[in-house]
């Protein structure tokens, strides 16, 4: 495995990387004056990148699929936040489904 | 208006859970203690800090695990846009504000729509899952055993059913909710064959479904919104 030093070194790299990636936005937003219509693109991206996240985080593991148990979870919450449900209700809805299903042997 | 504080608290508790393990996980691997801390603080990004611990315990080399959480984390710059107004001025505001950027902060806000709400909807949110995650992460690094599997929990659910109800909302329009599911197929479709992080930004090609059918549908409609 890698040595220490290396370690503190790819961390600092990583987090150095990271916060040019968050930084990139704030900053050069405050420079050019956004039209309206790049504004609302601008949500549309972010809107259709977290769909991305939520689907992916969903139905995959590594590359392939992550096995019924979440995604079942995930769609029984996404029922309770359709039917207007609380966020708690939400959240604890879609855990307690994976967390049962897993218990009944569901992978 | 629903309290925000509360849903905030709830997310920052679940990410106190899924920190421990990372700590427990990443000790378990045979890291040293001080590395999941470190990154924690450092890197703040669960997805990319997972990847990373995962590539080095199995002996890949840092350079590569370094490449992999980039590619992770790069979604952050679209992000930045979008969010980069809430910060207000000041460059200590803008650096801190920008390192507390992660994938619910940004949720939490496109969920809010006056600005000073979602000025409170980042910080708060921000400030809130860095304490915890980082106070998890060392809880886990040292009691690890205590965690156990937070699969057998669903904490796995808990995190796309977070970014779904907050993104819910803004899924009124039938444009935006095109180019979300476009986006959402998209990046499923490639997941097999491509590394963590590129299939969500390849997603970023169904905002073209809501871009180009934009001035058609104004014209049709001829009511601007």
């Amino acid at each position: 495995m890698s040595s220490g030093t290396d370690l503190v070194v790819a961390t600092a790299v990583l987090g150095a990387g990271t916060f040019a990636f968050r930084f990139a936005g704030p900053v050069l937003r405050s420079r050019v004056a956004l039209p309206a219509r790049a504004e609302r693109l601008l949500t549309v991206a972010v809107v259709v990148l977290l769909a991305a996240l939520v689907a992916t985080s969903a139905l995959t593991d590594a590359h392939s699929f992550a096995g019924p148990a979440r995604p079942a979870g995930v769609a029984v919450g996404a029922l309770c936040a359709w039917r207007k449900a609380p966020f708690l209700v939400v959240v604890l809805a879609a855990a307690a489904t994976t967390a049962a299903l897993r218990l009944l042997g569901m992978p | 208006m629903y309290g925000l504080t509360p849903d905030v608290a709830l997310v920052c508790a679940a990410d106190a859970v899924v920190g421990a393990s990372f700590g427990a996980i990443a000790v378990g691997l045979g890291l040293p203690p001080w590395l999941p801390m470190l990154m924690s603080v450092v890197v703040f990004a669960g997805a990319a800090q997972f990847l990373f611990v995962g590539l080095v315990a199995a002996g890949g080399s840092p350079i590569a695990a370094v490449a992999a959480g980039l590619l992770v984390n790069a979604r952050h710059v679209p992000f930045g846009f979008a969010v980069g107004d809430v910060f207000g001025t000041g460059w200590l505001r803008r650096i801190v504000g920008s390192h507390l950027m992660v994938d619910e902060t940004v949720a939490f806000t496109l969920a809010q729509h006056e600005p000073a709400r979602r000025r409170t909807a980042y910080w708060l949110c921000g400030t809130g899952l860095f304490l915890s995650w980082n106070a998890g992460v060392v809880l886990g690094t040292y009691g690890g055993q205590a965690v156990g599997d937070t699969d057998a929990l669903g904490l796995d659910a808990a995190f796309p059913a977070v970014l779904l109800a907050l993104l819910l909302p803004s899924l009124g329009t039938p444009r935006t909710r095109r180019a979300a599911l476009a986006g959402a197929l998209i990046a499923l479709a490639v997941t097999p064959f491509l590394p963590a992080g590129l299939p969500v930004l390849l997603a970023l090609a169904g905002v073209a479904v809501a871009g180009a059918e934009r001035d058609g549908q104004s014209v049709a409609a001829g009511s601007p919104q």
